[in-house]
């Protein structure tokens, strides 16, 4: 089946394609379950891609299938090659099948929507790129994929493109993803020029012999793609506004694979980030940075979305500090657990959206568990994961974070456990304002966030909520079942449960720092993350639910720390002064001199154009001072 | 008076020769250069190719070697051949614009 | 004081003499005259370095054929015009040429007296043996130079025709009774 690895994007390539010449031929529901149909077909052919690896002796388990040699000139030679080994088979694998889940959901949520085939074009071109992205064995293949995820990402969140907000939002997520990209393209630029090939096997394999500014270099480059990439400080400010796309959209995009490639892209070359240590703790400060702001700032939000884009970004912070110190099977596992529990939570949020009416404000809902079973049942079991509920999965990857991270150091913990307990508590303030509490929604609807592209021919009315299709219900339960039991990946008990260590030992283990910690320093820190839940959680309640002490919700936190409105700021004023004045330096310097060197030429033209004046005597003159400096040339250096 | 002496011992050497030969070519080119009859240019050609022959001759003396004479020979011929075809040329234009110089020709003009 | 330095001495006056006076008689034909003067000083010298033969042609040809040729010319198509030596259409041109003249004579000055002749010798032929000076020039010109002989006498045979076709004069149609055209 390894040898067949080239179907697992070639599948969702093949769909987008019909797409694009049948799809609104095939209308409604043809289309979507088409889309579904590829997505599923990848994720089969990746299970058994799976089990071929699995098959194979553990030193053994590394497939490269070259397609063809992409781009051959000179010294380069780019191939179009796909690694699969176990990294990139855990990704394949959760990408194609969160993927599919998500396919199905969306045949339901997007029902009735004039674009509807449109959108799971969309959809497959952005697995088609994800996949490329995690499958490339060069930097090149994966940059590939990089772009073609954010140009799907753009689409998508422009999808209903006669929105103001939408709009606006996917030339944000554009214009910050290209910075990112920037980074990525100079590392790509300097791995070349140091290591002489873009591949990952030749970069990971050189990493120990390159000089340190040249790897320091290359690693913090490819961070900030990853910063990018990943909504981390500074470039966060996109995937919140991005939230104006569709729901599944941000499930699937924006919460369990995109935003993971910069997480992979550093896990992938760990063996250079092993080399500069210093690097890993910018990466870990930077990584803490972004989850505390973010966790601070899902405190004030009241769109139910917003929460979940800023827990994102937050959760992503975790899995960085997890790669700054080193526990790359740490952040790969909280990469996994995080697909399903966030995906499910958008979901969940989507369907909630549906039920209320394309209602997002989260003052206008409550009292849903009665009226959505499953979609509250299913949110909730989400709910406890992301808050570190054992046995929920949640708690196992985010443990061993926080025990890296005490490995680290121990500002980085306890900036880590703040984190963590304010994660508990703004999910708590969301399901409480969601499910519990009273019926808001049966108020007077007032023009406040509104959702979904088509106008709500119920204005004014107000409608029971209901609980959603199976089409979007049956994802949700199965996204529940691996949320709930996701932990069994990598149970921290003895040896043999840690079986995504294991797996992942082949490519990540000579750069994974180990854990020394004692088994006691490791229960407690267990037995304090579950604490520091449980008072998040038992906070929220009191806050919310019993109406015992008063919310906190300061407009700064609302406002995202005036993040993007200092971005604003800045870039209309020293930053518009600062491209006025390369656009200056253009014109003036740059063209001046392009100019200035045919203005120059035409001036001596000019000039020249007076030795011929058509007289022969003027000619015969020159000949003779040009047989007089040949003999000057002989006296002088010739030689008589 | 004591310059006699000097001037008894005067030999002629082959640089003499050589010495006029550039006189008279630097006194050809400065000629070509600053008449405009056409007539006359030609005959300042004359005076160059003279001084070559000159010198010529006085080098096949210096090295003893009858090519140089040989040179001279065929300078002359050609000489003559060019000053038959020149001649013509100058006959054929001054018949169409009678009083014609050097100067009349700039159509090349930039 | 041998008697080489006072012909030479004379003869060179005689040359320098007609040479100036080349450049700078304005009458076409004072200008030929003292041509003939420059190549009978040749003649002269070249009778003083042995070079008989030569200086016989030199008179024949040069000064016999080629100068009154010229002397033809001037006055059959009446060029006998004097030239206005006073103007210049190009200020530049008389002091430029007078400058390059100067710098070519001293240059070619400094060659002379830093060089020293070197060459084989005799390659051609002994000039100084005891052989007449035009039974070597023959040899050499009938075995080493043949070909350039021959191809020298092709030359002058399209000069000859390629003159004679240059100077004609554009033929004119003229028509007779019966219409016809004659030539």
């Amino acid at each position: 089946m390894l040898t067949v690895a080239w179907l697992v994007p070639a599948l969702p390539l093949a769909g987008f394609l019909l797409l694009v010449v049948f799809g609104r031929r095939l209308g409604e529901a043809a289309a979507g379950w088409l889309a579904t149909a590829a997505c599923t077909g990848a994720f089969v052919v990746a299970v058994g891609c799976l089990l071929d690896l699995a098959s194979r002796p553990q030193d053994q388990r590394s497939d490269v299938t070259t397609l063809f040699t992409w781009i051959p000139v000179g010294s380069l030679n780019v191939e179009l090659g796909f690694l699969v080994d176990p990294l990139s088979m855990t990704m394949m694998l959760f990408v194609t099948g969160i993927g599919a889940l998500i396919h199905l959901y969306s045949i339901g949520y997007m029902h009735g929507d004039p674009k509807f085939s449109k959108f799971f074009l969309y959809l497959n071109l952005f697995v088609f790129s994800m996949l490329m992205l995690v499958m490339g064995d060069n930097l090149v293949v994966t940059f590939l994929g990089w772009e073609g995820v954010g140009a799907c990402s753009y689409f998508l969140i422009s999808f209903w493109q006669t929105r103001e907000a939408a709009a606006s939002a996917a030339k944000k997520a554009f214009v910050t993803n290209r910075i990112g990209d920037w980074g990525f393209m100079l590392a790509m630029f300097l791995t070349f020029q140091a290591v002489g090939s873009l591949n990952y096997a030749d970069l990971n394999g050189a990493a120990a012999g390159l000089a340190g500014s040249t790897a320091t270099a290359i690693a913090v480059l490819l961070f900030v793609g990853a910063m990018g990439k990943s909504a981390q400080l500074p470039l966060s400010v996109w995937l919140p506004d991005a939230m104006a796309g569709p729901t599944p959209v941000s499930a699937l995009i924006h919460a369990a694979t995109m935003v993971t490639a910069g997480v992979y892209l550093l896990c992938r070359v760990s063996p250079l980030l092993h080399e500069v240590p210093n690097v890993g703790t910018a990466i870990a400060v930077v990584g803490i940075v972004t989850a505390l702001w973010a966790a601070t700032v899902a405190i004030a939000q009241n769109d139910i979305k917003k929460v979940l884009a800023y827990s994102t970004v937050s959760q992503l912070g975790f899995m960085f500090i997890a790669v700054g110190s080193g526990a790359y099977v740490a952040a790969v596992f909280h990469m996994v657990t995080h697909a399903f529990f966030k995906a499910l939570l958008f979901l969940g949020s989507g369907s909630v959206i549906h039920g209320v009416h394309d209602e997002q404000d989260m003052r206008r809902m409550g009292a849903l568990r009665k009226l959505m079973p499953i979609t509250y049942i299913t949110f909730m079991i989400g709910f406890l994961a992301i808050a570190g509920i054992p046995p929920f999965a949640g708690f196992w990857s985010k443990d061993e974070i926080l025990a890296a991270a005490f490995q680290k150091s121990t500002p980085l913990w306890v900036a880590t456990f703040v984190a963590a307990g304010l994660t508990a508590f703004y999910m708590t303030r969301q399901v409480i304002m969601v499910f519990f509490g009273e019926a808001r929604w049966k108020h007077e609807p007032a023009p406040t966030l509104s959702a979904a592209g088509h106008d709500d021919p119920e204005q004014g009315h107000v409608v029971t909520p209901h609980e959603s299709s199976w089409l979007m219900t049956l994802p949700l339960v199965v996204l529940a079942v691996l949320a709930t039991f996701g932990g069994l990946f990598n149970l921290p008990f003895w040896d043999g449960t840690r079986r995504l260590e294991h797996w992942l030992d082949p490519v990540l283990g000579e750069a994974e720092v180990p854990l020394t910690l004692s088994t006691s320093t490791l229960i407690v820190l267990a037995l304090s993350a579950v604490a520091i839940s449980l008072v998040g959680i038992g906070t929220g309640y009191l806050v919310y639910e019993r109406r015992r002490v008063r919310a906190f919700e300061p407009a700064v936190f609302a406002d995202g720390w005036y993040l993007d409105r200092s971005i604003g700021r800045f870039a209309g004023g020293p930053g518009m002064a600062a491209f006025e004045g390369v656009a200056w330096f253009d014109s003036h310097v740059v063209d001046g001199a392009v100019n200035g060197v045919a203005g120059g030429v035409r001036w001596s033209a000019e000039r020249l154009r007076r030795t011929q004046t058509g007289f022969v005597r003027n000619y015969a003159l020159g000949i003779a001072v040009g047989a007089v400096l040949l003999l000057v040339w002989f006296a002088t250096r010739g030689g008589f | 008076m004591n310059v006699l002496p000097v001037l008894a011992e005067l030999r002629v050497t082959a640089s003499w020769y050589l010495v006029l030969g550039a006189m008279l070519f630097s006194i050809g080119s400065v000629g070509l250069l600053v008449r405009r009859n056409p007539l006359v240019m030609f005959m300042c050609v004359e005076l160059m190719l003279n001084a070559v022959n000159l010198s010529f001759v006085t080098l096949a003396r210096a090295l003893d070697d009858v090519g140089g004479q040989t040179a001279v020979f065929f300078v002359l011929v050609v000489a003559a051949a060019e000053v038959v075809v020149g001649l013509g040329i100058v006959v054929a234009i001054m018949r169409r614009r009678p009083g014609a110089n050097a100067d009349d020709l700039s159509m090349l003009r930039g | 004081m041998t008697v080489e330095t006072v012909v030479f001495l004379i003869a060179a006056t005689i040359v320098l003499v007609g040479a100036v006076g080349v450049i700078v008689r304005a009458h076409p034909v004072h200008a030929a005259l003292s041509l003939v003067l420059t190549l009978f000083g040749i003649a002269v010298l070249f009778v003083a370095q042995n070079a008989d033969f030569l200086a016989a042609v030199q008179v024949i040809v040069y000064a016999g054929a080629i100068v009154v040729l010229f002397l033809f010319v001037i006055m059959l198509l009446g060029v006998d015009q004097a030239e206005n030596l006073r103007i210049e259409p190009f200020r530049l041109q008389r002091p430029a040429a007078l400058v390059t003249g100067v710098a070519l004579f001293a240059l070619l000055l400094l060659a002379i007296v830093q060089g020293e002749i070197t060459g084989q010798k005799s390659a051609g032929g002994q000039l100084s043996g005891e052989e007449a000076n035009i039974m070597v020039l023959a040899r050499s010109l009938f075995s080493d130079y043949v070909f350039a002989f021959e191809v020298t006498s092709v030359l002058l045979v399209i000069a000859v025709v390629g003159t004679v076709i240059l100077a004609r004069r554009p033929p004119r149609e003229v028509a007779d009774e019966t219409g016809a055209v004659e030539r």
